[in-house]
């Protein structure tokens, strides 16, 4: 990607790699995201697709753990019961910092086909935990899945990592600001 | 027949404590989230509750909000694994119900796509028990083989996974040119994988080991339960609706129905359920075999479609033989366009139900493989 194109540039000379130390940390996190293994509904065999020959999961360096503590994103792949929302809440709150949510397929979305008669379905994943990237379609096609993968990368390398409590301060100023 | 490997238990010589563990609803083996009430003593087994509703998605709710054909998108997701195979009872039940007769190709079409979507779920079947047991490569090998029949089934309906292409007096679309070409070469496809899966997983040394004399579910605590499917043909019993209740063209083709007999240890052991499902499949790829040759290419399969679906007052309950046993719709029907009441029997329900009794007596790493060799579906069990 970026980073490692600059080490071709005869401009630095070859092998020199000019860059601010949040890009670099960035660049190495993006590319080690590792998942929670947890399947919920349908979604879930196309996720068991996508790890498997065809597409290789792994070659964006995810891998699966059995741990919410080893984990940097969990996929929520289908339905979300009430019954389930609070287990999923606590798994999600057992992951360490920094974490991300990819929300697949419409029933996470927003309660996909049981929003309007399911008196028992979660109507939106986002309404228990903070979603990073939402994937639609009911199942979505593998691609899709790869594909948003692909956006939580490019999440990741933009995020600013220092004085990260002083920029929480100002935005939530603002947002004061904004709200009166 | 060796012997089982049930731990016999002294208490009166080990002081001993009972330990109450909870596996799930987030478990890599639980197949979907299904939760395990396990009371252990020491490493053993002594007491199994399934705690399940985690993915309880109101069904029968649906059924009485939608009109018929709106409610075949939600029978695709109950099992959806073998969707082709679920839709099937349902659409029949309204096809008896309205008196429908179907074209001949829609028959053999859906035969051809109901064994094709069996080989899937076997394959899956097959490829998460061998995960359960550790075993990674046969996952690959299999989920390659399954791509090819999903894709046989995208270009007929546009899904991968749910199609919503059985529909009542007819079918959604009409097949490609080249379907038959297509079909043989996945028959010829799977054939050669199975015979690598043999010597890679069933019967490796390593694998009998894990799962002969493990979980033995004996024929008459199979017909109590309830059990159909594999899991009942595992014990022993010739229980298929295939033969014994043909629907459908099934009497027409040649095939056996297959049952575990014991090959490596006891009948009605782990290996003998799984073996069964393993040869299940050269079964279905004979009968694809057959329904290809005799299947006519010309005709529509949409000529019968009912524009408008109002079966008459009154009930019926159809069947179908599934991947995991027998699914049936009960349907009543009070005459308008939207059902009145439709109740599933959920196979992997009736089927899960028979897990405590099994479970007990045996180390804690072997109620993984028995869950395993049961193979649930999560949303067929809660609904």
């Amino acid at each position: 990607m970026g980073l490692l194109n600059k080490l071709d540039d005869p401009y630095y000379g070859g092998g020199i790699i000019l860059g601010k130390v949040e890009d670099i940390l960035n660049w190495g996190r993006s590319k080690s995201d590792w998942y929670l293994q947890f399947g919920l509904a349908c979604c879930a065999i196309e996720f068991m697709a996508v790890n498997a020959s065809h597409f290789d999961f792994m070659r964006f360096g995810c891998i699966p753990r059995t741990s919410p503590r080893q984990a940097d994103f969990i996929i929520i792949s289908g339905t979300v019961t009430f019954k389930m929302a609070e287990r999923i809440k606590v798994l999600y709150e057992q992951m360490a910092e920094p974490k991300y949510v990819i929300s697949m397929g419409s029933c996470s979305n927003c309660g996909g086909p049981y929003w309007e008669h399911g008196y028992h379905v979660l109507k939106g994943v986002d309404r228990i935990i903070p979603v990073d990237v939402y994937i639609p379609g009911c199942p979505p096609r593998p691609e899709a899945l790869e594909e948003g993968m692909i956006r939580l990368q490019e999440k990741i390398n933009k995020q600013a990592i220092f004085n990260k409590r002083k920029r929480l301060a100002e935005e939530e100023k603002q947002e004061l600001i904004i709200d009166n | 027949m060796g012997e089982t490997k049930k731990v016999e238990f002294e208490y009166s010589q080990i002081d001993s404590e009972r330990m109450r563990l909870n596996v799930g609803p987030q478990h890599p083996s639980t197949h979907g989230v299904l939760r395990l009430e396990v009371e252990l003593d020491g490493e053993i087994v002594t007491e199994v509750i399934p705690h399940i509703g985690y993915l309880h998605r109101c069904f029968e709710k649906h059924c009485e909000k939608m009109t018929y054909p709106q409610v075949i998108p939600y029978i695709d997701r109950m099992d959806y694994i073998c969707a082709m195979n679920n839709e099937w009872p349902y659409v029949m039940g309204i096809e008896k119900l309205m008196g429908i007769e179907v074209p001949e190709k829609v028959e053999y079409i859906r035969v051809i796509f109901a064994e094709l979507n069996r080989i899937a779920n076997h394959q899956i079947a097959i490829a998460t028990f061998g995960l359960d047991a550790g075993a990674f490569t046969p996952f690959l090998y299999l989920f390659r083989d399954r791509e090819f029949i999903l894709s046989i089934f995208e270009k007929a309906s546009g899904g991968r996974l749910l199609y919503n292409y059985y529909w009542v007096g007819g079918l959604a679309a009409d097949v490609h040119k080249e379907f038959k070409e297509d079909v043989l070469s996945i028959v010829k496809q799977v054939r050669e994988t199975n015979k690598e899966i043999a010597d890679l997983l069933l019967y490796n040394k390593i694998f009998i080991e894990r799962v002969a004399n493990v979980g033995i579910l004996p024929a008459d605590v199979a017909i109590s339960y309830g059990c159909s499917g594999p899991v009942a043909r595992g014990s022993g019993l010739a229980f298929d609706l295939r033969k014994d209740a043909p629907y459908s063209i099934y009497d027409r083709f040649d095939f056996d129905v297959v049952t575990g007999h014991g090959e490596v240890g006891t009948v009605g052991d782990c290996f003998d359920r799984n073996i069964v499902r393993f040869h299940e499949m050269e079964q279905s790829c004979r009968i694809i075999e057959q329904a290809i040759e005799q299947m006519p290419m010309d005709g529509d399969v949409r000529e019968k479609l009912p524009k408008k679906i109002r079966p008459p007052k009154g009930e019926i309950y159809t069947k179908a033989e599934n991947p995991k046993g027998e699914l049936g719709f009960y349907i009543v029907s009070n005459g308008t366009d939207k059902p009145e009441r439709i109740k599933s029997r959920g196979t992997s329900f009736v089927n899960l139900s028979v897990l405590p009794e099994i479970s007990k007596g045996y180390l804690f790493a072997d109620l993984i493989m028995i869950l395993g060799s049961v193979d649930i579906v999560l949303g067929e069990v809660d609904r």
